[in-house]
C-alpha cells in the first residue's frame, strides 16, 4: 500500500508519497500562508490527479502546525523530531547529528551515543522565520542575503539571543554605515551562534553532521557558517526539504484512509471559533465613519508656500527603517516633505531630499536644520545640519503644535516605542521599549509579510473582523507561536491581523508603560508615529483606553517636522548645510578600521565626507573621537577597576588558586585574595570579560535565559583551565555579608549556586581540583573553622591558627576595600557639588562593573557631562534601616533602595539615579519597582536600562540624553 | 521593617464574618486545607477559575517580569476581587511567605502593591508562613490546626499518588477521581469531629485508602511512565501548567507528581543543614527538629501503606531523596526547591519514571541552577532519562509546550 506522510511546519507545508516498495514517488513543498486545509486538500488532489489508481492509501500527519488538524481528524501525528529520526536512520544511517532548521523551530538531534534530541526553548526566537526578518530589515530576500554574505570581508558580532535583539544590533550597524555583504554574513554567524549556545548545552557536535529543514536547504553560506564553527563538513543531502514528510510516511503509526473521503474532509476542515478573541473593533459602518471624521480634523496641508522671505528649516528623522525628512516655512508650515523606507543607509535618501528640495526651490534659503532619531549623528556630519536634537524632544516640540496642552505622548515607530509623560511644559517621565518588548511597526509589517500581504493591506483586513484574536502583549518572538496557535484553532486572516494589531497596543500600555489604569494616561494624549497611521492600531489605542486622542495626519512625519521646529526655534545659523552644488559632489566613504585606544578594541566605522567632515561610529567612549569631557576622570566604575587591578598574585607556598572574575567575584576578589595570599597560595584571575571569553564558554550554557553575568562564567573557567592553577575556587553562598541594612542578607540565587552549575555543565573540571563548597562569610567567627575543613580537604593540612589570621586580614581588607570605595564616592559628590556638575548614581550590582556587561555605559555618561558614582559608594549615605514596601532580604539590593534614598533626599536634583538591570535578573522585577517608587515618592525621576548581550548603545544615549534634556541639564 | 503605613491586621472581630479568599495550587491538597480552616470557624472561599482572565489580571497588576506563580496567584485573587461575588468589605486575602532567598517570599507585598494600585488596601492580607515573618491577632496557627493541617496535606499526597497510579487503567472510566472525592468528603467529615489527624488515625485511613484504590478494577497494560517535577506552583497547579496530568493522562501516559511532604520535610531541615554548613546552635532549632521527626513518621506511614500494594510504586523516603542529591549538588542549595528537584528527578528514574517533565516558571531563577543546570548530571549516572524541561509563562503557548512533551513521548515509547 503506498503511504502519504504529510509535515505541517509553520510556514510550509510539505508532503511525500511512498510507493508499496517504500521508493519515494511524489513530493511537494508550498508557503501555507496559514490556509492550511485548503493547501493541504490541493496537496492531496494532486496526488490522486497524478496516481488514479490510488484508492487508500496510510496517511501520518507530523509538523508543529500539524497537531491540531490530526487530532482534529483523526489521523495519527507523529512529532517532528522523531519523524526526522525515522528518515534519518532510514537514509543517512552514518550520520552522528543532524541540525534542523525550520520557518521557527531549532533542533539538533544527537544520534550516536545516547540518543537526545534538542529544540529551541520558548524564548530562543525563530530560525528562517529570523532570517527572513533580517532580510526584511535588509529589503533583500533571504537568497540574496546568502549571496551577499558569501562576498563579505568581514563580521561583526550580533547578539544571538533572540530575534529581536540582533535586530536592534543589525539597524545599529547599517546606520553606522556598516557594509551590507558584512551584516549579511554576521547575521548567518548569529543563527549558528544561537543554534550551539540554545541547543548543544555542553554536548559536543562532531562526527557525521547532516543538514535539514529549509534555511540550510537553501542558503549555502549558512551551511559554510555552520561548517566553520564546528569544524567539519556537514552534509545536506537531497531532499532535505522532505525528512519529517519522510519520517512521517514511514512511521509505523501510520493508519489506512480513503484518499478522496481524506482531502474532502480537510478541505471542509475549520476549527471555528475556539480561539480566545476579543471585542471587534468597529461594530458597525457608521462608528468607523465617525471615527474617521473625527481623526480628519487633525489634518494639517503639507503643502504650503514657501513664503516671500525663502527662508526654510530642515528637519530629518532618521528612523530604525524609515527616514523622515520635512522642510518648514518661516510660518512654521510644511512646504515639503519625504517619508521613505530606510534600506539600511539614510545618506543617500536624505541627500536625494535635499537634491528635490533645491530642484523645486532653486532660491530657497536653508537657514537651519536639524536631525534626529538612530541616524542623527551620521546624518548631521554628512550634511552639515546645525543641530543633533534627541528625539524625545522632536516629538515633545511636534506635539505641542496639535496639542498645546499635551500631557502624554506615545510614539510607535518601525522599532521603538517611545512614550513620555509631560508635566509643567517639560518631559517628565520617558518610557523606552527594552529591547525585548519591541512590538512595533516592523512587527506588523513582518507578520503581513509572513502571511503574504502588503503592510497596509493587511491592517486594514482587521477593520471589520468579527472576533479579532486575543494574543496578549509580549515579544515578537513570543509572538510567533501565538500566531501559530490562533492559526492552527482556525483564525481568519482578518481576526489575526485585528488581534496584532491589538496586542501592539497592549504591548505599549503594558510592557512598556506599564500602565494599571489605561484611562489614566492623560487627559490631552497625542499618538504618532508611523504605525498609528493604521486605523486599526488607533481604533485599539482608543478602545483600550476608553479614550479619544488625537493622530495628527502627519503622525509619520512627527519625528522630522519637530527637528525642522527645534532647528528654527534654536538654530543660531552656525551649521552649513550643504548647497545644491556641494550635494551633486556628494561622496560618502565607508572605512572600517579596529580602535587600540583601549582594551575593548572597538570596531569603528569611519564615514568619511566630501566636504572632509568624518563620522566615527562603533565606539564605546571617546578616546578615538579625541574629545574630552570634564567628568571623564570623575568614573567611579574606573577607580573600582583601578582597587581591583592592585590584587597582583603573591608568591606561591602553597599552590596556585585560580579565582574567576564574574558575579559576587567582582566584590569579594579583595578578601579571597587576602585570604589565599596570607596563607602562601598565590592568587590568579580569570582575565577580563570580552565577547571571545563569552564565546569560548558558551556551549556548555545550560540554561539559554540566565542573565549575562552569569553565561559569562563559563568562559572564564574555561580561561582558568587554560592557566592551569592548582585548583580553582569559587565558592556557593547562599549568604552574602550582612550590612544590616535590610530584612535579610541573601545572595540571589543566582549568585548563591552558580558554581553548581559550572560544576555540572563543564566537563573539564572533573580533572581539575574545583573548590566550590558552600561559604558562610556572614558568620564571621565559625568562618576560620569551617574554612579549615574545606581546605583540607584539597590541600594538606593548615594549623587552625593560621587561617584564623588569614580570616583576620581578609576581614580587614575587604572593609577597607569597601571604605575606599564609599570614600571615593564622598569626594566625587563633593567635586560634583562645587563644580556644578550633574551626578549619575549608576546603580546595579557589583558584576555591573564588567565592561562586557555594563558596555562602557558608564563613560557614555561621562561623556554627557556627569560624574559617575555607584550604588554601594552612597548607600551608606541614607542613614540606618528604612522601610520598603517589599522584603528586602538581599545584601546587594537592599543597597540598591539604599542609594535611591539617598538620591530622593539629597534634595539636589542634579543627583540622580540610573538602574543597570540585567535581562533576565528575575529579581530586578521587584527592586526595579521599588526603586522607582523610592525615587518617585521624593519626585525624581526612575531611568531603568536593561542590558544583555547587546552592544547597541543606541538606545541608551536617547535614554540618557533625555533624561538630561527632562532635567534641564544640557542636551 | 516593612511599610511605613501600617500593614492592615486581620483581627478576631473579622473572622465572626470575613471571607478568606485562597488562590489555588494543588487542588486536592488545597481542597482538604480548605475544609481543616473551616472546621476552625474560618470563612474560606478556594478559588477554581480559571481562564485567560486571570492571566490579564495578572499582567495588568504584577510587574510583568515577575514570575509566573506570583501573576497567576495574584490575579486569580484580583479577578475574585473584581467578580462582584464578595462584599469588598467582608474579605481577606491569604498567601503563602516561605522566607527563602528566591523571589516568592515577596508574593505577599506584591499583593499589597495590586490591591494599593486598585485603591483595595483597606483588605487585610494574611501572611501563611512558618517563619514568624508577619502575624495577626485573628489568623493563628494553632497547634492542633497544624496538626490537621499536616495530616491534610499528607492525604492529599496519598490521593494524588493513588490517583495518579489507578486512573491510567481503571475499567469503569471516572472511578478513581469520584474515590478522591469521596475521601475529601469523608476526611472533612472527620476533620470536623476532630478526628483523623494523630499519627495512629492516620495511618488507619492510609491503610484504608490504599485499600479502597487497590480495589478498583483495573485492566494492567504498559503504559510510558512520566515524572512530574518543577517549581512548586507551576507543578502542581493545572491553571499554571496548562492540565499537564490530564494532558499526560489523555496521551496515555502514567504520571508521577512527588508529594508535598517531602518539601515541608526539606524546608524544616534547610534550618538544620544551615548549622551544619555555617556554623551556630543547633539547640536553637528545637523546632525545626521536631517538626522534622513528625513529618517523616508521617512519610514513613505513607510510605507503608502504599508498600501492601505490590501494584503501587511508593515514593522514597526524604533520607533517600537526600543521598541521592549528595551525588551531585550540595545540600547548601535550598533556595526555592532546591537540590529537592534534583533529587526528584533521580529518585522518579530510579523507580521506573525514566520520562520526566520539569517544569518551572519561565525565568525562574533557582531552576536555572537545580532543574536545567542539572540535567547533565542527572544525566551521566542515568544514561536512560528522558528529561524534558518545560518553560511555563503568560504567553508560552500550550501547542509549543505540548509539542515538546510529545517529543520527549515519542522518545519515551521508541
Amino acid at each position: 500500500m503506498m503511504r502519504i506522510g504529510m509535515d505541517v511546519g509553520s510556514t510550509t507545508l510539505k508532503c511525500v508519497v511512498f510507493d508499496e516498495h517504500d521508493k519515494p514517488v511524489f513530493k511537494a513543498y508550498e508557503r501555507h500562508f496559514s490556509q492550511i486545509a485548503e493547501k493541504a486538500s490541493g496537496m492531496l488532489r494532486n496526488i490522486s490527479q497524478q496516481f488514479p489508481k490510488l484508492k487508500t492509501a496510510q496517511v501520518c500527519i507530523s509538523g508543529s502546525a500539524g497537531m491540531g488538524l490530526a487530532e482534529d481528524l483523526g489521523v495519527p501525528f507523529v512529532q517532528e523530531v522523531y519523524a526526522t529520526r525515522t528518515a534519518v536512520l532510514k537514509y543517512q544511517p552514518e550520520a552522528d547529528v543532524v541540525i534542523e532548521l525550520g520557518g521557527e523551530d531549532a533542533k539538533i538531534l544527537f544520534l550516536s551515543g545516547s540518543m537526545e534530541v534538542r529544540m529551541n526553548g520558548s524564548c530562543a526566537g525563530g530560525t528562517g522565520a529570523f532570517i527572513d526578518q533580517m532580510a526584511t530589515l535588509l529589503s533583500i530576500t533571504p537568497e540574496e542575503l546568502n549571496t551577499l554574505a558569501g562576498r563579505s570581508q568581514r563580521t561583526y558580532s550580533i547578539a544571538s539571543r533572540c530575534g529581536v535583539f540582533a535586530k536592534s544590533d543589525i539597524q545599529a550597524l547599517l546606520n553606522q554605515g556598516a557594509q551590507k555583504d558584512d551584516v549579511a554574513l554576521s547575521i548567518l554567524n548569529a543563527v549558528v551562534s544561537q543554534t550551539i549556545a540554545g541547543l548543544a548545552q555542553g554536548r559536543e557536535i562532531a562526527g557525521n553532521v547532516v543538514y535539514l529543514g529549509g534555511p540550510l536547504t537553501f542558503l549555502s553560506e549558512l551551511r559554510a557558517a555552520f561548517d566553520r564553527t564546528l569544524k567539519t563538513t556537514g552534509v545536506c543531502p537531497e531532499n532535505s526539504l522532505y525528512y519529517v514528510a519522510a519520517g512521517a510516511a514511514l512511521n509505523p503509526t501510520a493508519e489506512v484512509f480513503d484518499v478522496a473521503e481524506l482531502t474532502e474532509r480537510i478541505r471542509r476542515y475549520s476549527s471555528s471559533h475556539r480561539y480566545q478573541s476579543s471585542e471587534a473593533l468597529f461594530d458597525n459602518e457608521d462608528q468607523y465613519r465617525e471615527f474617521v471624521a473625527r481623526h480628519e480634523k487633525d489634518a494639517i496641508p503639507t503643502d504650503g508656500e514657501l513664503g516671500k522671505s525663502k527662508k526654510a528649516y530642515v528637519g530629518v528623522d532618521a528612523g530604525s527603517t524609515t527616514v523622515k525628512a520635512v522642510l518648514i516655512n518661516e510660518n512654521e508650515e510644511i512646504v515639503f516633505s519625504r517619508y521613505l523606507p530606510n534600506s539600511g543607509n539614510p545618506v543617500p535618501l536624505v541627500r536625494a531630499f535635499l537634491q528635490d528640495v533645491y530642484a523645486r526651490f532653486p532660491d530657497v534659503q536653508l537657514v537651519s536644520g536639524a536631525s534626529t532619531g538612530y541616524g542623527e549623528e551620521i546624518i548631521q556630519n554628512a550634511f552639515g545640519l546645525e543641530i543633533g536634537v534627541v528625539e524625545t524632544i522632536a516629538h515633545f516640540t511636534a506635539a505641542k503644535k496639535f496639542r498645546p496642552q499635551v500631557d502624554f505622548i506615545i510614539d510607535i515607530g518601525g522599532q521603538d516605542i517611545k512614550c513620555f509623560k509631560i508635566k509643567n511644559g517639560a518631559i517628565d517621565n520617558i518610557f523606552l521599549n527594552e529591547a525585548c518588548s519591541s512590538g512595533c511597526g516592523s512587527f506588523l509589517q513582518t507578520f503581513a509579510g509572513a502571511l503574504g500581504y502588503e503592510m497596509a493591506d493587511f491592517a486594514r483586513a482587521g477593520l471589520f473582523a468579527d472576533s479579532p484574536v486575543d494574543l496578549g502583549s509580549r515579544c515578537t518572538v513570543f509572538m510567533n507561536s501565538s500566531v501559530k496557535q490562533a492559526q492552527k484553532d482556525g483564525a481568519s486572516i482578518e481576526n489575526i491581523s485585528a488581534g496584532l494589531s491589538m496586542s501592539v497596543v497592549k504591548n505599549a500600555l503594558y510592557k512598556v508603560i506599564r500602565v494599571t489604569d489605561a484611562k489614566s494616561l492623560g487627559d490631552h494624549i497625542v499618538v504618532q508615529g508611523g504605525t498609528f497611521l493604521n486605523d486599526a492600531v488607533l481604533r485599539a489605542f482608543e478602545k483600550e483606553i476608553g479614550k479619544d486622542v488625537t493622530r495628527p495626519s502627519i503622525s509619520g512625519l512627527m519625528g522630522a517636522y519637530g527637528a525642522a521646529l527645534y532647528a528654527k526655534e534654536n538654530g543660531r545659523g552656525t551649521g552649513h548645510i550643504l548647497t545644491a552644488q556641494e550635494l551633486e559632489h556628494f561622496t560618502h566613504e565607508v572605512r572600517s578600521v579596529t580602535c587600540n585606544g583601549c582594551q575593548n578594541h572597538c570596531r569603528l566605522t569611519v564615514n568619511t565626507f566630501a566636504n572632509g567632515a568624518r563620522y566615527i561610529a562603533g565606539n564605546r567612549c571617546d578616546r578615538p573621537l579625541k574629545k574630552h569631557s570634564p567628568t571623564a576622570a570623575y568614573n567611579l566604575y574606573a577607580y573600582k577597576h583601578e582597587l581591583l587591578e592592585a590584587y597582583r598574585p603573591g608568591e606561591n607556598r602553597r599552590g596556585v588558586i585560580g579565582i574567576p572574575m564574574g558575579l559576587n567575584l567582582f566584590e569579594l576578589y579583595p578578601f579571597w585574595h587576602t585570604f589565599f595570599t596570607q596563607l602562601g597560595f598565590r592568587v590568579v584571575h580569570s582575565p577580563e570579560s570580552d565577547r571571545q571569553l563569552y564565546d569560548k564558554g558558551q556551549h556548555t550554557i545550560p540554561s539559554d535565559t540566565v542573565c549575562y553575568p552569569a553565561k559569562l562564567m563559563h568562559g572564564h573557567m574555561e580561561a582558568l583551565l587554560e592557566m592551569h592553577p592548582d585548583a580553582i575556587f569559587y565558592p556557593c553562598m547562599s549568604y552574602n555579608v550582612d550590612e544590616h541594612m535590610g530584612d535579610n542578607h541573601y545572595n540571589c540565587p543566582v549568585v548563591a549556586y552558580y558554581p553548581e552549575v559550572l560544576d555540572a555543565n563543564i566537563a573539564a573540571l572533573q580533572h581539575t581540583r574545583f573548590i566550590y563548597d558552600y561559604v558562610g562569610i556572614h558568620r564571621r567567627h565559625d568562618f576560620p573553622v569551617k574554612m579549615q575543613a574545606i581546605l583540607a580537604k584539597y590541600f594538606d593540612p593548615i594549623p587552625k591558627a593560621e587561617v584564623k589570621a588569614a580570616a583576620a586580614a581578609a576581614y580587614r581588607e575587604y572593609e577597607a576595600h569597601m571604605e575606599r570605595i564609599r570614600q571615593k564616592g564622598r569626594e566625587y559628590l563633593l567635586y560634583a557639588q562645587s563644580n556644578d556638575l550633574p551626578v549619575i548614581v549608576l546603580s546595579g550590582r557589583p558584576y555591573h562593573l564588567d565592561r562586557e556587561v555594563n558596555h562602557g555605559i558608564d563613560k557614555l555618561i561621562c561623556e554627557c557631562g556627569a560624574v559617575v558614582v555607584t550604588e554601594d559608594s552612597v548607600s551608606g549615605l541614607a542613614g540606618k534601616r528604612f522601610p520598603t514596601t517589599v522584603l528586602n532580604q538581599w545584601t546587594y539590593h537592599a543597597r540598591l533602595y539604599s542609594a535611591a534614598k539617598y538620591v530622593a533626599e539629597s534634595g539636589d536634583k542634579r543627583i540622580n539615579l540610573v538602574q543597570l538591570v540585567s535581562f533576565g535578573c528575575g529579581v530586578d522585577a521587584i527592586t526595579g519597582d521599588e526603586v522607582r517608587s523610592i525615587l518617585e515618592n521624593g519626585g525624581r525621576i526612575y531611568t531603568q536600562i536593561k542590558i544583555d548581550e547587546i552592544t547597541n548603545l543606541g538606545a541608551v544615549r536617547i535614554r540618557l540624553r533625555s533624561l538630561f534634556a527632562a532635567l534641564g541639564l544640557g542636551n | 521593617m516593612q511599610s511605613k503605613t501600617p500593614r492592615v491586621e486581620f483581627t478576631r472581630e473579622m473572622k465572626k464574618d470575613y471571607t478568606i479568599i485562597t488562590p489555588n495550587m494543588a487542588p486536592i491538597h488545597f481542597e482538604l486545607i480548605k475544609n481543616v480552616l473551616e472546621s476552625f470557624g474560618y470563612h474560606v472561599a478556594l478559588l477554581r477559575t480559571t481562564g485567560r482572565e486571570i492571566v490579564d489580571e495578572g499582567l495588568k497588576y504584577v510587574h510583568n517580569d515577575t514570575c509566573y506563580p506570583a501573576l497567576l496567584s495574584i490575579g486569580q485573587l484580583m479577578h475574585a476581587l473584581h467578580s462582584g461575588d464578595y462584599d469588598l468589605h467582608k474579605v481577606a486575602l491569604i498567601m503563602t511567605q516561605t522566607g527563602g532567598g528566591c523571589r516568592a517570599s515577596n508574593y505577599i507585598h506584591l499583593l499589597r502593591k495590586a490591591l494599593k494600585k486598585d485603591g483595595l488596601e483597606f483588605i487585610p492580607v494574611i501572611s501563611l508562613n512558618l517563619s514568624g515573618l508577619e502575624s495577626n491577632s485573628g489568623f493563628k496557627l494553632t497547634v492542633p490546626m497544624l496538626r490537621r493541617a499536616i495530616a491534610a496535606l499528607t492525604y492529599g499526597d496519598l490521593l494524588m499518588l493513588l490517583k495518579n497510579q489507578t486512573r491510567p487503567y481503571e475499567v469503569n472510566a471516572g472511578e478513581s477521581d469520584a474515590l478522591v472525592e469521596k475521601w475529601i468528603k469523608e476526611l472533612t467529615g472527620l476533620f470536623e469531629g476532630g478526628k483523623a489527624f494523630t499519627q495512629r488515625e492516620v495511618r488507619e485511613h492510609f491503610d484504608r485508602i490504599a485499600a479502597s484504590f487497590a480495589a478498583v478494577p483495573v485492566r494492567r497494560i504498559e503504559k510510558p511512565k512520566v515524572g512530574v517535577v518543577g517549581e512548586i506552583y507551576v507543578k502542581y497547579s493545572p491553571l499554571a501548567n496548562n492540565g499537564l496530568e490530564d494532558f499526560l493522562f489523555a496521551q496515555g501516559c502514567e504520571t508521577m507528581v512527588p508529594g508535598i511532604l517531602a518539601f515541608m520535610i526539606f524546608k524544616v531541615d534547610n534550618r538544620l543543614e544551615d548549622i551544619r554548613l555555617y556554623g551556630g546552635n543547633p539547640a536553637k532549632k528545637q523546632l525545626c527538629t521536631l517538626l522534622k521527626w513528625y513529618f517523616t513518621k508521617f512519610e514513613a506511614d505513607l510510605i507503608a501503606a502504599v508498600k501492601k500494594y505490590p501494584q503501587f510504586t511508593a515514593p522514597a523516603p526524604y533520607t533517600h531523596l537526600k543521598e541521592l542529591a549528595g551525588q551531585v549538588i550540595g545540600y547548601g542549595c535550598k533556595m526555592g526547591e532546591g537540590w529537592l528537584l534534583t533529587a526528584e528527578m533521580m529518585e522518579l528514574i530510579e523507580s521506573g519514571y525514566r520520562n520526566v517533565v520539569c517544569t518551572q516558571p519561565f525565568g525562574c531563577l533557582p531552576n536555572h541552577i537545580v532543574g536545567k543546570g542539572m540535567i547533565r548530571k542527572v544525566k551521566n549516572i542515568y544514561p536512560q532519562a528522558n528529561i524534558v524541561p518545560i518553560d511555563y509563562d503568560p504567553s508560552a503557548t500550550k501547542v509549543n509546550q505540548e509539542n515538546r512533551i510529545k517529543l520527549m513521548l515519542a522518545v519515551a515509547t521508541g
